[in-house]
């Protein structure tokens, strides 16, 4: 099992998504750089947070267009399992892996705080270690998280279960109040149709360890190390 | 020698419109032997300006200490570097960027982020921190600020928006988390507001990179961003000069941002020192390539000749004075092995950046520049970096009306309830939660951040793959500074040391950077030398060196200066992350015991206040920020200051730490007692659950004003919680320092806050009603 982090120029989650990995899950890892034809012989890939070619145009719009992107694009359609956190959630938009888009947030500013989420859909291979409902205290770090799509796309979203993460108040009865940044149905992350592709907005390696206030990001990534460890007994 | 053509014949007007003084520019003709050429003289202002050459503070910045036997590196290279233990080094700096974030505050506040980023990363350092000790005019119009216009707030409301987003937008998107400092508002910033950016970055001690050119015939590389007609003059007639009403057509003086360059170049930079064929390196920020080439061939005692056609160009039809003088951001200039250049070059072009080698380190001592082969300015290095003017200025003190009781706060009546005041004081931008403010921040990128702004007194870092912390402070009281500059610059020292401790960390070096009026007025530098020496004494009792930092002269406008403001970053250590203070109140029943340096070892029952007559304690207290806020009174001195007593506040904090016996802590510092404990109260809550809010019922005995006993602020003392099976052992370790240590309450479960003093309630209210008021008081004034 070999988990990958890409490397965009402007990522500056990199190292955090690569500690989580190696230092705190104590699975191999090793970082992708944007420009590599193939992603390592990875089992996991994960597009970190940061500002990808400075993010001076729409958030993702250049990254997406980047070598790796083929790759992970074609690891997707296999079933590979990619997570996209906060500007990896927001490439994986515009890279059309995920659907809808991010806007700025209604507040107009950047924020940085401590957020609640509500597990939504724990029959995923990114939540299936959470119990359902279950509630995660992680931080947001962004100025585009407002998310949104056009009714039909919301629509299967919620006919499809993709909705995974929803914003919502630290005793779960209040998403309204819970949610930072405007997004539509309250939304902090979705999946794709089949499972394999996740994004999210919050940043669940800044929430891996009590010194840091919180560990209740561990669950994403130990439900990928469960799930992949699976699918190789499976295999073997 | 060659010269470009139809070249400007210099003159001594023209020199004087560069800012040169008749004296300074027969120095000029002295050192060449000859008039300048145009590219000369532009070279030589910069240089020599205030900026770039200290030339009016050197002779007192002589008597800082800079020595230690933790500091690797002092005042002189691009940031001071102290052992942090483990085989690790820690370089950091701050710096100011006022005049650019005035005229324009978003450009001005993200190059000033950049700046100190570099100066960082230039020392082979990663960036892990940054702090901004920012000051402004009134945002509000209250009492304190009864004579300032609404323009004046509108104006200063924007000029702090525009520089929270500047400095969000560069930290956020390089990925260094902004993790501290302080905000201040006094009238004196309206027309000149401060940006002081303090940067730390760790590194291992063999890693560390010098700015010393040397090898004959090594090729210098430039790196990084294009050279363009933006910041020319920045550090010589923009940062060198006060304002005055055509203040804003130096915009073009003002440099661009591109954090995602300098990320870029970070990346790049540590890359590339790792190849081992990085034999120095310099950033270039104020003065740009004039100052990187001539500093690093006066530093290495030898020359350097560098032709200008090729470097990079933003612009075309650039002249030689102008790629000299530009202050174009994001760009380094590195000294390489002859001969593994293309190792060094292909890291650049890794990550998209430019790298091109302009030149080469050469015998001589001269900074020889060329375009297209031609030479254009040849100026002996070391003496054009080291032998500029040094001014000893007049010095005067200023005259100031004698004052007398009338001047001072009256005390109101003992036993008034005092609940509206404090509600007012909580409400006041000097105290509110700066929460509007930092949340814009990027605070926890690189997983590294132990307390967030406001968690603790001091900003905590942990250095990953050690047990250790770094705990970073600033502090800088310029009103107190305007009444005595001398004990204003001592109290910064003693209170951002105080933080340090209070967060668990010894303190272990400073950094400072002096913001201050005209040089040439002499009861400015009057001001300049009584902080000197003030930061002096203070950092010699409370053993913190001063390791670097710099000096800000010029903060005024239409002849009016800014109060002397000496901002002071302190650097600790803990040693281990796991014991790291923090100011929230843990859990009901806890005792509240009350530390103070000053009392010496005896347990007094008492919160005693300074020493001395009523009217001194009148006259103290009328620098307080309660008397500023709700007397709209600035007058009087800062508290006496007893800087064994900090000290011995301090090793006591520190040693709590370290035996776990404490369960919060948090400094007495403005708003006095009062302040101190409702924060520790307001800090509690996101840790609570719902419906069971956190309390404190405190009982004090005090034979002085009640105002002054519950919002005075003098120094050393700090109120720590404790669980009550751990008391007999806080009080034993405080005696063991010589500490008195008061137990003046408790936590409690019912959510009030109660101050009762000599037997009556002065201030009782909900917590939560005062924490909406702490809380949102900020936000509701800029939204207005």
């Amino acid at each position: 099992m070999k988990f990958g982090v890409v490397v965009f120029p402007g990522s500056n989650c990199d190292h955090d998504a690569f500690y989580a990995i190696s230092d705190v899950l104590h699975q191999p890892v090793e970082f992708i750089w944007h420009q590599s034809e193939d992603l390592a012989n990875c089992d996991a890939v994960i597009l970190p947070g940061g500002f990808a070619h400075g993010d001076y145009l729409r958030t993702g719009a250049l990254a997406r267009f980047s070598m790796v992107m083929k790759s992970v694009k074609s690891f997707a359609k296999r079933g590979g399992l990619v997570l996209g956190i906060c500007n990896g959630f927001q490439i994986l938009l515009e890279a059309g892996l995920l659907p809808g888009a991010v806007m700025r947030n209604i507040g107009l500013r950047y924020i940085c705080r401590h957020v609640y989420i509500r597990v939504e859909n724990t029959a995923t291979p990114f939540t299936q270690a959470a119990t359902p409902g279950q509630i995660l205290k992680i931080p947001i770090a962004h100025n585009d998280g407002n998310y949104t799509a056009d009714p039909q796309t919301l629509a299967e979203l919620q006919k499809n279960q993709q909705i995974v993460f929803r914003y919502t108040s630290a005793d779960g009865k209040d998403d309204a109040t819970g949610n930072p940044n405007g997004s539509m149905e309250s939304i902090a992350g979705i999946c794709n149709r089949e499972r394999n592709v996740t994004g999210l907005m919050p940043h669940p390696e800044r929430a891996v360890e009590s010194a840091l206030d919180s560990a209740d990001g561990l669950v994403i990534f130990r439900s990928m190390v469960e799930s992949l460890a699976t699918s190789a007994k499976a295999s073997a | 020698m060659a010269t470009a053509s139809a070249e400007i014949k210099v003159t001594a007007e023209i020199a004087a419109e560069h800012g040169l003084s008749a004296p300074e520019y027969a120095r000029v003709q002295q050192i060449l032997g000859r008039d300048p050429n145009i590219t000369e003289l532009g070279i030589f202002s910069v240089m020599w300006s205030e900026h770039c050459s200290y030339k009016s503070s050197k002779v007192h910045l002589k008597r800082l200490p800079v020595c230690g036997t933790l500091v690797v590196q002092g005042p002189g290279e691009n940031a001071g570097v102290v052992d942090i233990g483990d085989g690790l080094v820690a370089a950091f700096k701050i710096e100011s960027h006022n005049h650019p974030s005035f005229v324009e505050p978003f450009q001005g506040a993200t190059t000033g982020v950049g700046g100190i980023l570099r100066d960082i990363f230039t020392m082979g350092a990663r960036p892990i921190a940054v702090l901004d000790s920012l000051r402004f005019g009134p945002i509000t119009a209250d009492n304190s600020a009864p004579s300032v216009s609404p323009e004046t707030i509108a104006k200063n409301r924007r000029i702090l928006d525009g520089v929270i987003r500047g400095i969000a937008n560069y930290g956020n998107s390089f990925g260094v988390p902004t993790i501290g400092g302080e905000v201040c508002f006094e009238p004196c910033y309206s027309q000149n507001p401060l940006v002081n950016a303090l940067a730390l970055g760790i590194a291992k001690k063999e890693d560390l990179f010098f700015a010393k050119a040397r090898g004959t015939g090594n090729p210098v590389i430039y790196v990084g961003a294009k050279t363009g007609r933006d910041g020319i003059h920045g550090a010589s007639l923009l940062a060198s000069a006060e304002f005055t009403e055509e203040s804003q057509q130096k915009r073009p003086n003002v440099q661009v941002g591109d954090p995602f360059v300098e990320k870029l170049l970070l990346e790049a930079c540590l890359e590339a020192m790792t190849t081992g064929a990085v034999v120095a390196i310099q950033d270039m920020g104020a003065a740009g390539l004039t100052c990187s080439t001539t500093e690093m061939a006066s530093r290495g005692g030898t020359g350097i000749e560098i032709d200008l056609a090729r470097v990079p160009q933003r612009e075309s039809g650039m002249t030689p004075y102008e790629i000299m003088l530009s202050e174009s951001q994001e760009r380094m200039l590195l000294v390489a092995e002859r001969g593994r250049e293309p190792e060094v070059l292909q890291v650049f072009k890794k990550w998209g950046l430019d790298a091109v080698v302009v030149g080469e380190v050469a015998d001589g001592g001269l900074l020889r520049v060329k375009d297209h082969g031609i030479v254009v300015a040849e100026i002996p290095a070391h003496p054009l970096a080291e032998e500029g003017p040094v001014y000893q200025r007049p010095i005067a003190k200023p005259s100031r009306k004698d004052e007398s009781a009338a001047d001072w706060f009256v005390f109101g009546p003992e036993k008034k309830n005092l609940t509206d005041n404090f509600k007012q004081l909580l409400a006041s931008p000097a105290i509110s939660s700066k929460r509007w403010i930092t949340e814009q921040y990027d605070t926890m990128v690189r997983t590294n951040t132990l307390a967030v702004p406001g968690a603790g007194d001091a900003a905590v870092v942990r250095i990953k793959g050690t047990k250790r912390a770094l705990a970073l402070a600033t502090d800088g009281n310029g009103r107190w500074c305007q009444l005595n500059p001398r004990l204003g610059a001592m109290h910064a020292v003693a209170e951002a040391a105080r933080n340090v401790a209070c967060s668990g960390a010894k303190p272990i070096a400073a950094t400072n950077c002096l913001n201050f009026g005209s040089p040439e007025k002499p009861e400015v530098m009057w001001q300049f030398s009584e902080a000197i020496d003030g930061l002096a004494a203070a950092c010699n009792e409370l053993e913190t060196p001063i390791t670097g930092g710099n000096v800000s002269f010029y903060n005024e406008t239409l002849g009016s200066s800014i109060y002397p403001t000496p901002v002071i970053g302190i650097l600790g250590v803990i040693e281990d992350a796991t014991s790291v203070l923090k100011m929230a109140f843990r859990d009901h029943g806890d005792i509240v015991v009350l530390l103070d340096g000053m009392s010496g070892a005896t347990d007094s029952p008492a919160v005693k206040s300074s020493n001395g007559s009523d009217a001194q304690l009148a006259r103290e207290f009328s620098s307080s920020e309660y008397s500023k806020t709700v007397g709209g009174i600035v007058a009087g001195e800062p508290p006496a200051i007893d800087l064994p007593a900090e000290k011995r506040l301090q090793q006591c904090m520190v040693a709590l730490a370290a035996s776990r016996t404490i369960q919060s802590a948090h400094d007495l510092s403005d708003g006095g007692l009062a302040v101190t404990l409702a924060e520790s109260c307001f800090a509690s809550a996101p840790v609570r659950k719902a419906g069971d809010t956190l309390g404190a019922k405190i009982k004090i005995e005090d034979g002085t004003p009640s105002e002054s006993a519950v919002f005075g602020e003098r120094g050393a003392r700090a109120v720590v919680s404790v669980s009550p099976n751990s008391l007999n052992a806080v009080l034993q370790t405080s005696r063991k320092y010589g500490v008195s240590a008061v137990r003046i309450g408790e936590v409690t479960a019912n959510g009030i806050f109660r101050i009762e003093l000599n037997g009556s309630a002065i201030i009782e209210e909900p917590v939560e009603t005062l924490r909406d008021i702490w809380a949102r008081s900020l936000e509701r004034a800029l939204k207005q």
